[in-house]
């Protein structure tokens, strides 16, 4: 009548990685937390915002490191919270192509976030 | 891909529907606006107006389906059993709200009471979907005691007073579908996630202390839909007529995996 039926119902074989992709959705989500307002503080007692006391605060090499904790918390986060959107609305053949995408597209966003703080650690920028 | 928008056969937003007006004498009447959809018909379904004479009625939304099934309209077709919130077959949705007809009382005031099938579910006809795939997923939980030794010889398999109370409110679930058919998640995913009426029935007897095959019922709910298209949303609670807690079974599952995975 439906048209519609169960699938992977009868399937007794435990997926370790969902558990894992929920689990570090809640570790990233805590580190978010902390780090967080952490970033808003910093922001809002720096005494400028220009381009110069900006480098100058991310030069020091515990805020660095700390910035680099955020960016990358917060793309982990992301990628993981695009994945859950997708696997809900995009089926078929498009979704693993889709979810790929967006986890390369994640990657690179943290190779080049981790790239510039790095640079401007060092002084290069 | 999720499907958004309904099928042209399901419509009904440009059908009007017929009116049955109540009798001149009536004094308080309320009105109920009721989807109708016969599909032997071959027309789309479409919304009617019944004024019912509160006088002579009952006080909950079944006891006025009843009476315009009785004395308006006999073809008007609905699931109803015990009248009193046991059975769960006259779940639907009333004023925007998945609920039992028999338990919900009629509103005296307020504009009209509008009364449709338990939402994305394939409709029958009227008021009675279809609860095919809500049952599959039930029963692919094995909502039975599952046990490796045989009982104690001469008596049965005992439980304290504190294991008892574990899955005391977890099975007072009428299956009645309110909550799944409440979830966005079921909405989208139905035929890969449980739901939270099948996912509560995995738990009560994931905590029963008498069955021994809660490492199986785990790995069965180890899964990226099955259990995981839960997003902790919340409108099962809100929708369930029995004050259950679907959701923090399915929160306490999730923990048990993740701690079982450490």
């Amino acid at each position: 009548m439906s048209g519609r039926s169960l699938q992977g119902a009868a399937a007794t074989r435990a997926d370790p990685h969902a558990t894992r992709h929920w689990r570090n959705q809640r570790v990233s989500a805590i580190a978010l937390l902390l780090l967080g307002p952490w970033f808003i503080y910093k922001l809002l007692m720096l005494p400028a915002l220009d381009y110069a006391t900006v480098t100058a605060w991310i030069a020091e090499p515990l805020q660095a490191l700390l910035l680099l904790l955020f960016a990358w918390s917060t793309l982990w986060h992301s990628a993981l919270g695009v994945q859950v959107v997708v696997d809900d609305y995009v089926g078929g053949r498009l979704n693993v192509p889709t979810v790929r995408f967006l986890q390369v597209a994640h990657g690179a966003a943290a190779i080049a976030v981790g790239w510039s703080i790095w640079m401007i650690a060092l002084g290069g920028a | 891909m999720v499907q958004f928008v309904l099928p042209a056969k399901s419509r009904y937003k440009d059908q009007p529907g017929r009116h049955f007006p109540a009798p001149p004498a009536a004094k308080r009447v309320r009105r109920f606006r009721i989807y109708r959809f016969d599909p032997d018909s071959g027309r789309p379904p479409c919304v009617d107006t019944f004024d019912v004479d509160l006088d002579r009625c009952g006080p909950m939304v079944l006891d006025a389906l009843i009476k315009i099934k009785n004395e308006i309209d006999s073809t008007l077709t609905f699931r109803r059993s015990c009248r009193e919130g046991i059975c769960g077959s006259c779940a639907m949705n009333i004023d925007g709200l998945n609920t039992l007809a028999c338990t919900c009382p009629i509103e005296p005031k307020g504009a009209e009471c509008r009364i449709f099938p338990l939402p994305h579910l394939p409709v029958i006809k009227d008021l009675v979907p279809d609860l095919t795939l809500f049952y599959e997923q039930y029963a692919s939980v094995k909502p039975w005691l599952q046990t490796r030794e045989p009982a104690p010889a001469g008596r049965e398999r005992t439980q304290s007073p504190r294991d008892q109370e574990l899955v005391d409110r977890p099975s007072a679930c009428i299956l009645c579908a309110c909550c799944s058919t409440s979830c966005p998640s079921y909405w989208w995913n139905s035929d890969r996630y449980l739901g939270p009426a099948a996912l509560l029935a995995a738990y009560r007897w994931i905590v029963d202390t008498r069955d021994e095959t809660g490492g199986e019922r785990l790995d069965q709910l180890q899964d990226s839909f099955r259990l995981y298209r839960c997003h902790t949303i919340m409108n099962c609670v809100e929708a369930c007529p029995k004050d259950l807690n679907p959701a923090r079974a399915i929160a306490d599952i999730k923990r048990r995996l993740a701690s079982r995975d450490d």
